[in-house]
């Protein structure tokens, strides 16, 4: 109903009620839109690094506006692209996938991506002001102290920013599951997706805070005339890399999980059987969370730790594996006798499944810790990485966009264009970044700005950036496809998948109190169960009420604008003592509306039980 | 939902329970009273490093939990997945001090 | 449930604070955001232990001389016993007395005020008596951003109990300020945990080593 409203009303009254909303189903609409452009901006930036390395000794960017171009590449992937975009999918499905109206925290919801938002802003002004951050994306000191100018700054300031609305949106998600669940919905009758984004968002409630002291830290270094990271004053530079670490592992996790989760649903849903081995599944995404805190140090097996820690760190990593070949395994093995149909999220998920064993094999070779002295910090790492990131995260986004796309705007992503898309970005995947474990194996250090001729990596850098420009037309051609939905606009039915979970069994729009009646849930995959006794639709759990609703707020908005203010001010201070009045006015803003926040009631409101019986269908 | 169904007896009974907590907070608050004279005696007193260091340190831990099961209400029922989060927090806590305590260079 | 059962302070169940699903989601999200801020802090224990009497190429003055015990013991007892005002102040509400809920808040505030004077002096102390400042080393930067950290939650803990007090004086308990008050409270519960760390490791095995 709401969608049809916005239809009729003016652009200005559809910006603020965006603005303003505090509805999981719009929120995840903002984070698929941010989380989109700077998934595009980082996408940018990848052909910049690739077009300066298609041959050698190449001048086709200067030097420093590589190093800036490939830390944004890499920090913007992985804080403003794949966090969003996954969020994006999480508010969109996770409260249809338990039965809830709501999550727990409406406004925090809400709050939470207005820091990503302005985070993500505040970091790319950089490249307006004294230019972008330059130390790479893992920022290690003493590099990002000495850096000059304010690039690194805002990465500190910005990240710091977004970082808050990351945590909340975690805490948001783990009380949502626990709290929120509808009748019958078990611990272990969750989605497969709803478990990984539980899982994902407590690795975010206990990661995230390393990384928000590392930056504070780096911030005080940088702006305060701390000496955390400067040696001559009694420093240590390991500091940052362990801080960084311990929030960096986990958030290689916190990335894949959810992606795991999204080929959790698809796979069973295009292979018409219930997935195998879900307990197993479920002990294996806790697993490699618990695992996941214990292996950051293999990403330092070259700081000179010594043989034992190495070999502790070595053996741990090693171990992720198993748990990892058990999701592998029950994967094929659900596709195995089943009834399998090739649609453009099967492809993904397809796809995905050589690739991340590709990219989880080269882990297990890196976490062989004397071998890793050869493989640290050349090209074999950046295809190891992009393997992991790309074959699981970025294929698990598409997929997961295209599967949920009829849920989230009602529409069906084109098929033909959604099966170009894949099979353009799937080869040029391949051929960007499979000769890049040759090339490292050859010798080329990854971050450098050029390499010479005549040292046998001519041709395999060619070919990789080849390959990269079929992964921009393939994306290019999802942007387009995204348009034509949009324009053409046909409306399906609210199960146009044939699929088995509860966020399938609502109509088409979804109604913004999601259910009419909450529904009873009398097993996994619970809209299958249904279906397949001929009821073909939820029964419901409570009778016909009034439902409570929350109000919209402007205030989440006001919280974050003023940190990003006071973080101009904060970032700009060491040169002129007058920036501090801009701190000030920021803080002031924000804790004001934190005061008004904490002094005006907010009880909602209610829909009546008289007009949701004019509207007709709730559950299905 | 929820009217005033509750009568003088059962007023009485919950009044009666909190009591009884109550009791238990200001034994735990006189212990933690003691535990901290204590440990700041055993400082003041200038003992062995090798004694005095574990013990202020297990001193410390078990503040931590009196805070946790008495103060924060922990012993009460509801409070699994609370007490579930903070283990975990502790465990990530534990490891991020040990790394910093033994792997940096010095 | 209608907004003015949610306002009204005349019909509030025996936990008010965990009657309602707002504050059954508030609880569990706070002790949620408590769980993290355990690893926050570890952060900064552990990168205090790495710098303690860390001076670099400059002069300092070592921990064992630094730190005074009888200022940290009068901190503690101080901070100790607003733990226990606070859960005074918790013990009222659950019996719905929310005028002396409202006296052992206002305690609990004036001691936090206490301890923050304490503190103050310190800082001013270290840096004028032992020129034992932010910048001048990487010692000094650890010790004052884990000391200064668990002082700027003493400072938030402080705004937000005398916000809710005010902002709540006139009407009373109801069902939708009770879980506030609670997971405030147990916030302030929290800052008296982090300080009995800081105390052991940071001031006593500090003087010790």
């Amino acid at each position: 109903m709401s969608t049809h409203a916005a239809e009729k009303r003016g652009f200005g009254a559809v910006l603020w009620d965006y603005l303003t909303t505090v509805d999981h189903k719009k929120i995840a609409i903002l984070y698929l839109i941010g989380g989109g452009f700077f998934f595009v901006l980082g996408g940018l930036e990848a052909m910049l690094i690739r077009i300066q390395l298609i041959s050698p000794d190449n001048e086709f960017i200067s030097a420093q506006f590589y190093n800036e171009v490939m830390t944004m590449h890499g920090t913007t992937m992985i804080f403003l692209a794949a966090m969003p975009l996954l969020f994006a999918l999480m508010n969109a499905v996770v409260p249809l996938q338990i039965g809830a109206r709501d999550v727990a925290f409406p406004f925090v919801n809400a709050l939470g991506f207005w820091l990503f938002a302005f985070g993500g802003i505040l970091l790319n002004l950089s490249w307006f002001v004294t230019g972008a951050p330059d130390a790479g994306w893992t920022a290690y000191a003493p590099l990002s102290i000495i850096s000059p100018g304010h690039g690194v700054d805002f990465y500190a300031v910005g990240l710091q920013i977004s970082g808050f609305g990351t945590l909340m949106a975690g805490i948001n998600f783990i009380v949502t599951i626990i709290n929120m669940r509808a009748p019958g919905m078990t611990y272990m009758r969750m989605p497969l997706f709803t478990w990984t984004t539980f899982v994902a968002s407590i690795l975010i409630l206990f990661a995230f805070p390393a990384l928000t002291v590392g930056l504070f830290e780096m911030t005080f270094d940088r702006l305060f005339g701390a000496n955390f990271f400067k040696p001559e004053m009694g420093g240590n530079v390991i500091i940052w890399e362990h801080l960084f670490w311990i929030f960096g592992h986990p958030e290689v996790y916190i990335l894949v999980l959810p992606a795991f989760g999204v080929f959790s649903e698809v796979i069973p849903t295009f292979s018409k059987k219930r997935l195998f081995g879900y307990s197993s599944m479920v002990f294996a995404t806790v697993l490699i969370a618990f695992l996941g805190f214990m292996v950051w140090a293999h990403h330092m097996f070259t700081v000179g730790l010594g043989p034992i820690a190495n070999s502790i760190f070595a053996v741990a990593t090693m171990a992720i594996a198993v748990p990892t070949g058990i999701k592998i395994f029950n994967w094929l093995l659900t596709m195995w006798g089943g009834n399998i149909r090739i649609t453009t999220p099967m492809l993904y998920a397809l796809g995905f499944i050589p690739s991340f064993t590709i990219g989880g094999m080269t882990g297990v070779m890196l976490a062989t810790a004397a071998a890793d002295l050869q493989y640290h910090d050349s090209y074999f790492v950046v295809g190891h990485f992009h393997y992991v990131i790309v074959g699981g995260v970025v294929f698990g986004v598409l997929a997961g966009l295209t599967y949920w796309w009829p849920r989230m705007f009602g529409t069906m992503l084109d098929e033909k264009l959604g099966k170009w898309t894949f099979w353009l970005f799937f080869i040029g995947f391949h051929l960007t970044f499979f000769i890049q474990h040759f090339l490292g194996l050859m010798g080329m250090p990854r971050r450098y700005w050029k390499f010479l001729p005549d040292q046998g990596l001519d041709t395999g850098n060619l070919i990789s950036t080849i390959g990269a420009f079929f992964m921009a037309a393939g994306a290019i051609l999802f942007v387009w496809n995204i348009i034509i939905t949009s324009v053409r606009n046909e409306k399906v039915s609210g199960d146009p998948w044939d699929a088995r979970t509860l966020e399938w069994a609502i109509p088409n729009p979804t109604p913004e109190y999601n259910f009419k009646q909450i529904p009873l849930v009398r097993g996994l995959d619970p809209l299958w169960i249904e279906k397949m006794e001929g009821n073909g639709k939820m029964t419901p759990a409570e009778p016909l009420g009034d439902i409570h609703m929350p109000n919209s707020s402007f205030l989440p908005f006001m919280m974050s604008l003023g940190l990003f203010i006071a973080g101009i001010g904060v970032i700009f201070q060491v040169d002129n003592n007058s920036w501090w009045i801009v701190a000030i006015i920021g803080f002031a803003i924000t804790l004001g509306t934190m005061f008004l926040r904490s002094i005006k009631d907010d009880l909602g409101y209610h829909i009546h039980k008289e007009d949701l019986e004019d509207k007709g269908a709730g559950v299905k | 939902m929820s009217k005033n169904t509750n009568s003088a007896h059962s007023e009485q009974f919950y009044k009666e329970k909190h009591k009884e907590e109550m009791k238990h907070q200001v034994i735990t608050f006189a212990m933690m009273i003691i535990f901290t004279i204590i440990a700041f005696g055993l400082v003041a007193g200038g003992f062995s490093k090798y004694f005095t260091i574990p013990v202020i340190l297990v001193l410390a831990v078990v503040q931590f939990l009196f805070q946790l099961y008495y103060f924060m209400h922990m012993n009460q029922k509801g409070h699994e997945m609370p007490a579930l989060m903070i283990y975990s927090g502790v465990f990530a806590a534990a490891l991020t001090v040990l790394g910093l305590t033994t792997i940096v260079w010095w | 449930m209608t907004h003015d059962d949610m306002l009204r302070s005349d019909n509030l169940p025996h936990e008010p604070e965990k009657a309602t699903l707002e504050g059954k989601n508030k609880f569990l999200g706070f002790w949620f955001f408590l769980g993290g801020e355990t690893v926050l802090f570890a952060s900064l224990f552990g990168t205090y232990l790495a710098l303690k009497n860390s001076f670099g190429g400059t002069e300092g003055v070592p921990t064992t001389e630094l730190y005074g015990l009888e200022l940290v013991f009068i901190m503690t007892v101080l901070l100790l016993t607003s733990s226990l005002t606070s859960v005074y102040a918790m013990y009222h509400m659950k019996n719905h007395d929310f005028k002396k809920m409202q006296l052992w808040l206002g305690v609990t505030v004036l001691l936090g005020l206490g301890f923050l004077g304490c503190e103050i002096y310190e800082f001013y102390h270290y840096v004028h008596e032992y020129h034992h400042t932010f910048t001048a080393h990487a010692f000094g930067s650890a010790f004052y951003t884990l000391v200064g950290f668990h002082g700027g939650h003493v400072v938030f803990g402080l705004l937000w109990i005398t916000t809710l007090m005010i902002r709540n004086a006139k009407r009373g308990l109801n069902l939708y300020n009770a879980p506030k008050f609670y997971i405030a409270s147990l916030y302030w519960h929290f800052i008296d945990v982090v300080w009995v760390f800081i105390f052991t490791v940071v001031y006593l095995m500090g003087k010790v080593a």
